[in-house]
């Protein structure tokens, strides 16, 4: 049967996902994005409403199964917030759900707990490398076998909280295939280079990092010596993308039908123009379309429907465009005033960018 | 919970329907184009036999059967799934031909404004027809040549002459889908609508049942059409046309409100959807055409690339099936609704919209990517083409529907946003 409403469990989920994004977040989103900081107790409030660890089995010390749908539901809702923070609070998802959904039983048991126990901390994960066409199944950084070892070899971008990070899982390129390889922080040739300025995100740390014959025992390959498939993790990165799309463009939406129908052009309100209604019209319509494509998508992955990965896809696909035609519109939408910094529109259109070069730096 | 796991007796429609549309529609379909104004008989007998097996009067959703069902307390409670079921059908139908899916016997528009507005007795009277022996059509006469998204504007009238207590109707009616299939080819009726006081403007615009053979009702004019050519479209003229007093359907006073009248729209609410559902069928087709011609080249579309590595081919072809499944799920939504009785009327507008302008877009960017084998009439492409626009124009314009979204979202009413 189909149906389209959250269990009661998820609406909880969402609801105090809503209080701390409308509440927290929110209020110092403009701050944190003039600043280039997030504030630390922000996202360690983030981290207590325990979003990861409700999608960690109890065998790895969490309280839940792993659902995608569940975190689709809960990223947008942090979205609505502030992108910069919910990807602050969603960074150990990088580290936590590819061992979750790739790793070997002994990788599950000994490097989740850890993570999910205790105060949020900076596990992170290192995929993007900077050239224009960048490819995640085509990594430029090199993983090879020798002995008992890996050697890892490259450059790789927007590394978030790499200064700070506990540990990190490495995407290299072995043999021409993308695998992960779980990396300690101190490992010897791993350099942490600049802090990156982007177009968006300004609040969310993000580095360069340099990978000099990193050295790292067999073991510490995602899955083992067998390595592991990589099509559930891709499906991870484009169904968290297309969640936190969903969020921002939400947030643009609401801002500019609240300012539409508060200002007034030529005697009427702004939204009472068809130029501007139509626009708001297929807005929603667009919104509302990619929110159904992220939760088939995201319903498929959890019952291992045949497709789901493509799905998926599509889903992200959508998202990018639906995310940056919203958010573009609202700033129209408040022409001048969506121009000024005093309004969150032209963040959020600068986030909105951001989506079609995202992949790796979300996962629900 | 959320989900998105298709019943399994729609499961069992969708693969009944398939074969209709595989074995009996798509063999005809280019004849049936070229043909104009020539009547699909086998099919129509085909469905007029398999629907009557089913002991259904249409392929609509029977109110009173599922009221019956409601009083059962021995059956076991099943989610509804009726106008879900609709979409599937439809869907299926218009991949099969969305021409000859028009021609489909039994009630559609017009027993939907009956079921929607009518009393058991109209009911009976008028939606018996469908279960006879011979298939039987309906159609909706609303468009008037100069009134087509403006419905306020009908001048069409209806007077009540009080000796003989019938209805005297009088004006010119247009675009009428299958009109000639429900009055000229079988013994069906047409829902009219005109004005009780064209003083009163909305308020006193209602609908009137008038059935075939009535005298003053009259096809004056079939239309040929740039797609779905096997579907008639009629003007209709009703000179001094007589219809019972009961005939009506709703109220016959006029109150200052203009409930009568958004209660004739809300029927919209169903048929939007179904409308869209239609345009889905197309734009699969014509999506299917593309997979299978660059299968067949062995030309492989490389889902998860990033855009910059994608070939265009690639990115067309994504893009296309993306906005296939939004419009489908939006469309899903809408039925979904109406099916669990919530008000839908936004999102039945929105699947509308998204599915006009999707279906119009996949099938233009079709035949583009195919080239000369896109653009020949050896193939099918170039008529779903000319079939989709008709989706992003009948019932309620792509543009009239954006409207409605949009008073929707803002809260306004139609004054306030014009």
């Amino acid at each position: 049967m189909y149906s389209f409403t959250p269990t009661e469990e998820q609406q909880m989920l969402l609801d105090a996902v809503k209080r701390y994004a409308e509440g927290d977040i929110r209020p110092a989103a403009r701050e944190a994005d003039e600043q280039s900081e997030l504030p630390a107790d922000l996202i360690e409030k983030g981290w207590e409403l325990g979003i990861l660890q409700a999608s960690t089995p109890e065998d790895y010390n969490g309280f839940g199964d792993y659902s995608a749908l569940t975190g689709v539901l809960a990223a947008e809702g942090l979205a609505y917030g502030d992108l910069a923070a919910s990807l602050g609070v969603m960074t150990p998802n990088l580290f936590v759900l590819p061992i979750l959904l790739a790793g070997t039983e002994e990788q599950k048991k000994e490097l989740i707990p850890p993570v999910i126990e205790m105060e949020w901390k900076a596990y992170t994960a290192a995929l993007i490398e900077p050239k224009f066409d960048f490819d995640p199944l085509d990594l430029q950084t090199t993983a090879v076998k020798k002995g008992d070892s890996i050697l890892i070899d490259g450059e790789k971008t927007y590394v978030p909280y790499a200064t700070d990070a506990e540990k990190f899982l490495i995407y290299a390129n072995l043999d021409g295939i993308t695998q992960a390889f779980i990396v300690p922080a101190d490992a010897e040739g791993l350099i942490v280079g600049e802090k990156q300025k982007t177009l968006g995100i300004h609040a969310y740390p993000l580095y360069s990092l340099k990978l000099e014959k990193v050295k790292i025992p067999v073991s510490q390959q995602l899955g083992g010596a067998e390595g592991h498939p990589m099509e559930s993790i891709q499906a991870s990165w484009h169904i968290g993308l297309a969640a936190l799309a969903l969020g921002v463009a939400q947030a643009a939406y609401d801002y500019a039908i609240e300012y539409a129908k508060d200002r007034e052009v030529f005697g009427v309100k702004v939204a009472q123009k068809q130029a501007i209604a139509f626009m708001l019209a297929e807005m929603g319509t667009d919104l509302e379309a990619t929110r159904l494509l992220a939760w088939e998508a995201a319903w498929m992955l959890d019952e291992g429907k045949e497709g789901a990965y493509k799905q998926a896809f599509l889903a992200y696909n959508a998202a990018v465009d639906m995310v940056m035609m919203v958010t573009d519109r609202a700033v129209q939408i408040l022409g001048g005033h969506g121009y000024i910094r005093e309004h969150p529109v032209e963040m959020w259109m600068r986030n909105g960018r951001g989506f079609s070069t995202f992949i790796g730096l979300a996962m629900v | 919970m959320i989900s998105f796991e298709m019943p399994k007796p729609l499961v069992q429609t969708s693969t009944v329907v398939e074969t209709v549309a595989k074995n009996m529609m798509r063999p005809v379909s280019r004849d049936m184009d070229e043909n104009e104004h020539e009547i699909p008989w086998a099919y129509i007998e085909f469905m007029h036999t398999a629907t009557k097996a089913l002991g259904s009067s249409s392929m609509a959703p029977d109110e009173t059967a599922e009221k019956k069902k409601e009083e059962d307390p021995e059956k076991k409670k099943r989610p509804p799934i009726n106008y879900q079921r609709l979409m599937v059908m439809v869907e299926m139908l218009s991949w099969g031909d969305a021409g000859i899916y028009l021609c489909t016997p039994g009630g559609m528009l017009g027993a939907a404004a009956v079921s929607a507005a009518g009393t058991p007795e109209q009911k009976k009277r008028f939606l018996s027809r469908f279960t006879g022996k011979e298939p039987v059509f309906d159609a909706m006469a609303m468009t008037e040549p100069q009134a087509g998204s403006d419905t306020s504007a009908i001048r069409a009238t209806a007077v009540l002459d009080e000796k003989t207590n019938e209805w005297i109707l009088n004006g010119e009616k247009i675009f009428v889908t299958a009109g000639n299939k429900a009055l000229v080819d079988s013994k069906g009726f047409i829902v009219v609508w005109a004005s009780l006081d064209l003083e009163a403007g909305r308020a006193g615009i209602r609908s009137f049942v008038i059935e075939a053979d009535t005298p003053g009702c009259k096809v004056t004019k079939m239309e040929e059409k740039m797609g779905i050519r096997a579907s008639d479209t009629v003007s209709i003229v009703l000179q001094d046309c007589r219809v019972p007093y009961e005939n009506i359907l709703g109220s016959p006073t006029i109150e200052k409100s203009t409930k009568g009248y958004k209660g004739a729209m809300e029927t919209f609410d169903a048929t939007r959807p179904i409308v869209a559902a239609s345009a889905l069928g197309v734009a699969r087709a014509a999506l299917e055409f593309v997979q299978e011609k660059l299968a067949e080249e062995g030309i492989e579309i490389r889902y998860g690339l990033p855009r910059q590595k994608m070939s265009n081919l690639e990115r067309e072809v994504i893009d296309m099936e993306t906005q296939l499944r939004q419009a489908w799920l939006l469309t899903l939504k809408a039925l979904w609704m109406a099916d669990n009785k919530q008000s839908n009327g936004m999102v039945a507008s929105m699947s509308k919209v998204k599915a006009g302008k999707v279906a119009t877009v996949i099938t233009q960017k079709a035949v583009e990517l195919m080239g000369p084998v896109g653009y020949s009439r050896e193939f099918l492409l170039e008529k779903w083409f000319r079939d989709a626009k008709i989706n992003d124009i009948f019932e309620g314009t792509g543009q009239i529907n954006l409207l409605v979204v949009a008073r929707n979202i803002l809260g306004y009413r139609g004054s306030q946003l014009r």
